[in-house]
Order: C-alpha cells, then structure tokens, then sequence
C-alpha cells in the first residue's frame, strides 16, 4: 500500500515543528524540532515512551494546539498563518478525530453525535441524517443509531466516535490511542475498521499508539523520543 | 442558521434536562417572590389611603389631654368635656358642619342565654350623619327619646348577629348592666378597618340615657365633628382649639389640656406602619431574588467542565468559537425567558391569592416585574454565557481535556 507513488506535494509536511510549554525553567519541550512528510493514502502509526510528544505531535497535526515554531504546510497551505476560525474551517472540511475517550456528547443519540460536523457543514437535517446513517452503517452500528453512549459498550462508543469522523467526509483521520481504553478482541475490531477504511476509501490516518500489535496494522511506523522523531520504518506487516 | 442555532440551543436544554430544570426554577423563585412581595406590600399601602379616604377626610376629632395618638385613650388627669362644650363647637363655628358627643363605656350586653362584652356608646342622630353610618333596619332616635333618655338602642351589625343568630333583633329587648334597652334599629356593617378592629362591635343609645343609667356623670368623651365642605381641616381645627382653649380658660403661655386630632394625622402615620412593611417585604424580596441568582450561578459553574468538554468536541468536529457562543447565548437567553415567564405568572398568582386573603387591593407593578425579570435573566445569561466565552477561546485540546 505504501507504493502510492507519493503526491507532487505531501498531504502533510512538518519542518522543524517546536512546542514548548510553560517558561525558563519549568520549560518543556514537547516537540523539538520535528520534520515529517506524510502523503494521501498513508497509514502511519506514532509510537514512543509516555512524554515522548506523539500525542502533541498528533494535535499539531489536528490543529487542536498550535506549535510554538516552525512550519506546518497542510496540502500546501502554512497552517500558522490560519486564524482561529480558519483553522476550525479546516478541521471542519478536513480532518476527523478519534480520541481515547471516545468524546461523545452525553444524553445524545449515536445518531445525533454523528450529526454534529455535518451540522456545522451546514447540511440539512435530512442529509444529515442520510449521511450519519451511511458512516454508521460502515462501522456496523446502523441498528445503535438512537441509543445513547451510556447504552453502548466501550467498543460501539468508539466506533461511533469514527463514524463521527468519518461523516464529514475528511481526508484525514486522527486517532489519538484509539483502543487504549478497549479489550483485545474490541481493539483488533476498532484497528479492522480503521484498516479498511484505509484500503477501500484511501483515507489518510495518522494514530498514536503505544501498543506494538496495534501498530502493525499501519503501512509506517514512526517511533518517537524526547520531542524528536527516532526512526520512520515501514511496518512489518508493509515490508 | 440562526433559527439552526436556536433548534440545536433548544435541544441542547432538553438533553441537559435537569440542569436545565433547576436554572429555571432559580429564576422562577427569584422572579416571583420580588413580584409577589412587592405587590402585596404596595396592595396594602393602597388599602390604607383608601380606608383613611373612607374615614372622612373632612373629619375632626376633639379628646381630652394631650398626646392623644401616641397615648391611646386620654389619661383621666384631664378633664372630659360637656354637652354644653359639643353644643358650643356646633352653634359658634361656622366652620363645623357637625359636631357630635360620644360617651363610650366597655359593659356586657346579654340577651336571653346570649352575652357579648362590647363598647356602649352614648350619642345622638348627629352622630349617624357625621360618621356617615346607614340602617340596615329599623329607625334612628326619635327627638322625643334623645330629649327625655328613654331606653332605645341601635345596634352593630357584630353585637346583633352574637346576641340574636339569625332572629329579627328589633323589638327585642336587651339587657345592659342594669338597664332593659329596646332594640329600634341595625346600622350597616362597615367590616373590619385597616388593622382588623372590627367597626360594627357597639351598641349605641341616646347620650342622656347612657348618663343617666350606665355612666352616671355627664361627661362627653369625644366630640366627633365633620367640617363643613369647603372648609380646610386646618382652618377649622384652629377655630376649634381657639374656642376650646376659651371654653375651658386656657391662658396664654399654657398647654392645651385636649386635642384636636386630624384624619390626615392617622393617615400619615398609617402610612409610615405600610411603608415600613412595604420596606420588609421588599428586602425579604430582595434576598430572595439573590437566593435564585446564587441558585443559578452555582448550576452553571457547576457544569462548567460538562460544557467545557463539549465545547472542545464542537471545536474538534469543526466549529468556530463564534459559533458554539452564539448556541450556548441563545440556550441562556431562552431559559431565562422560561423561567422568567413561569416566574411572573406564579408571583402574580400568589400576589392575586395574598391580596385575597388579606382582602386588599391586587395592584401590580409593571416596574417591578420588568425589574425582577432583568435581575435574573441577567444572571442566567451572565453565568450561562460567560464560562462558555473562557471556555471557547481555548485551544481545542485544552478543552477536551479540561477535568
């Protein structure tokens, strides 16, 4: 897969990417300096010791948190010079999330949680629905629709946190840990859907794990230490 | 897609069901109670002019001693006053239309196995028209009975319906100390006065009779005198303390030794007793009021983290900061409009029950209810919007994560 002969420009181009937290002494340097290129159609895997700055690395990327310094071209665009909203357009048409604690709005119908970038697309109810339906029916949870995620395993949470995702139609996923909070059997589930919709939509994902056999699902693996990248291999699994 | 946003702020109040609930209710007591306790007050402040105005604003009233209003019943060091004192202040002022005796003595009035303690009241026909008091029944005094004391009376509408039930009382004869009296007549009820003394509780006679057989002196207690129309009290009341100060050889340089007490006195100081209460119930008022905007400002701080994370997984999916305010602005504004409406309807309803029960005027005041209103919506929007202003200008990370 990961001989997609690679895009003029890269999806995704970090240079010398700097976050810094907090001043002087009690400065942290979460990212220092890191250079990346990923290209559409990728499936990397982040990994590293806790601290290392994937998961900063991987909200950088989002345009959650903004970086320090550097630069950040996204499809050729410099993310810094975005403003607020900008950057909120740009996760509104681009990017999706799946985050460790599936961040489902409560009280709220697996439906509705879909709904939700689509409303902010400015969809109407019945696309919408007509849309949240179709991503739920990828991650076969179509029958879940109107539970609420108190009613849902952790699993089902999180795969309505992906069709949440996927709904907006983005070309990246970002999954932060995704089975992190799940069992063995729900993570090779969660990592089975992330595989296809990698392989059938050519979606781009970028997921930070620290679990090895979570990783091997990847076509990349980069390997990160103290805020640097350490090693960028393909994955066994791609060699 | 601000009727979208009004939509997904009326969803979001329903999802949040019950925090939704309390912020109302919070409102809805402070709304209320300001509007209920202030129309109650400003009810009863109303009722007493209208009472002091149902007096008689043209009416006088002499007493013996000073210091009347604040020492209740003249002190017995001062002398009473005559017949011949009433007759005076009738026949020298122009000024007074007319002037009344009244003798007044507490005794028990019995009639077969029935038996009340009331005022027995000495007076003639004047007395009636002065005080404007109407038959229900039966005849006033006849001249023939003031002049000689025969023993007639006229009762109130309290002493009839204790001693007689449902029976017919003229013609009956009832018994007062040691005096048989022939019941002639049944004045009108005038119901209980401002402060709940009850004005129909006597039993009047004619003033010789009442001399002769219960007092036994002639002494006049009050002159009760009606200005005629035209007349300013003030001017009449100087004539009368002249003429009194004359009457019983008051010199130069001496205090009078009676007083002449003004329907305008009792209403200002009736007034002074509302306002005060009116000032009591406004703080109770205003307290409450503060009670429902702690009430509101905890529920909302509370579920400051909720709605943090929810506006981090908003920002996440795609939001802008202006976006997601605008839906938690709306979401205030239309709880405060809830519980604001709620609220004027149930203090107006209380305020409609209390002025019933206290039997006074139900006489809202569009200022206050505009008042309380602004109070707590502004504090529903203030501790609704605020936090989520903080909350919106984070990164989106930061709101996600926030604990």
């Amino acid at each position: 897969m990961n001989n997609v002969p690679a895009a003029k420009t890269p999806l995704i181009a970090l240079h010398r990417i700097t976050r810094i937290y907090g001043h002087g002494e009690t400065e942290v340097r979460a990212l220092d300096g890191v250079n990346l290129k990923i290209n559409k159609g990728e499936f990397v895997a982040i990994m590293g010791p806790s601290g290392s700055g994937k998961s900063t690395a991987m909200n950088v990327i989002g345009c959650l948190d903004s970086p320090t310094g550097g630069q950040y071209l996204f499809d050729g665009v410099e993310v810094a010079d975005l403003t607020q909203d900008q950057r909120a357009l740009l996760r509104r048409h681009y990017l999706g999330f799946v985050f460790q604690g599936y961040n489902l709005l409560a009280r709220t119908s697996a439906l509705q949680n879909v709904e939700l970038p689509l409303i902010y697309k400015g969809l109407l109810r019945a696309e919408r629905e007509a849309a949240a339906h179709e991503a739920l029916e990828k991650v076969g949870l179509a029958h879940r629709a109107l539970h609420d995620p108190s009613e849902l395993s952790g699993g089902q949470q999180q795969r309505v946190a992906i069709a949440r995702a996927l709904a907006g139609k983005p070309k990246v996923i970002l999954a932060d840990e995704p089975t992190g909070n799940l069992d063995t059997k729900r993570s090779a589930e969660i990592m089975e859907v992330l595989q296809h919709l990698n392989r059938t939509e050519g979606l781009t994902i970028i997921m930070v794990t620290h679990e090895e056999a979570m990783a091997q699902y990847a076509d990349r693996l980069i390997w990160m230490v103290d805020g640097r990248i350490e090693r960028d291999t393909p994955t066994q699994r791609a060699a | 897609m601000i009727w979208e946003t009004i939509k997904l702020a009326v969803q979001a109040i329903f999802r949040n069901a019950m925090r939704s609930f309390l912020t109302v209710l919070g409102i809805v007591i402070g709304v209320a109670a300001v509007i209920a306790m202030v129309t109650v007050g400003q009810g009863s402040t109303e009722q007493v002019t209208t009472d002091v105005e149902k007096l008689g604003s043209n009416v006088l009233m002499v007493l013996p001693g000073q210091d009347a209003m604040e020492g209740g019943p003249a002190s017995t060091a001062y002398s009473l006053f005559s017949i011949r004192d009433n007759d005076a202040v009738q026949d020298q002022l122009s000024v007074v239309d007319i002037a009344a005796p009244l003798s007044i003595a507490r005794s028990r009035a019995v009639f077969s196995n029935e038996n009340r303690r009331t005022d027995i009241v000495g007076t003639d026909n004047r007395y009636f028209q002065a005080a404007g008091w109407e038959l229900a029944r039966g005849r006033f005094f006849e001249t023939a009975e003031i002049q000689s004391g025969k023993p007639v009376c006229i009762l109130g509408e309290t002493v009839r319906s204790e001693l007689f039930g449902y029976a017919d009382p003229i013609g009956e004869t009832i018994r007062i100390k040691t005096l048989s009296c022939k019941v002639i007549g049944l004045l009108q009820s005038k119901g209980a006065s401002t402060f709940g003394s009850d004005q129909d509780d006597f039993v009047i006679m004619p003033i010789k009779t009442f001399h002769r057989r219960i007092a036994g002196n002639a002494d006049v207690s009050t002159i009760y005198v009606s200005v005629r129309e035209g007349v300013s009290t003030d001017r009449a009341k100087e004539e009368i303390e002249t003429l009194m100060r004359e009457i019983r050889r008051i010199g130069r340089g001496e205090d009078d030794d009676f007083t002449v007490m003004d329907m305008k006195q009792i209403a200002t100081m009736l007034s002074g007793i509302t306002d005060i209460l009116t000032g009591l119930l406004s703080a109770v008022a205003a307290v409450s009021l503060l009670v429902g905007g702690i009430g509101i400002m905890n529920i909302m701080l509370v579920s400051v983290t909720e709605r943090t994370r929810e506006i981090g997984i908003r920002l996440a999916v795609g939001a802008q900061a202006r976006q997601v305010l605008t839906q938690f602005l709306v979401e205030a504004i239309v709880l405060s409009l809830i519980g604001g409406l709620i609220g004027i309807v149930v203090g107006l309803a209380l305020a409609l029950i209390g002025a019933n029960m206290l039997s006074i005027p139900f006489t809202p005041d569009p200022k206050i209810i505009v008042l309380a209103f602004a109070f707590s919506a502004a504090v529903g929007v203030i501790f609704g919007y605020f936090p989520a202003r903080r909350a919106a200008r984070l990164n989106p990370i930061d709101a996600l994560r926030h604990e």
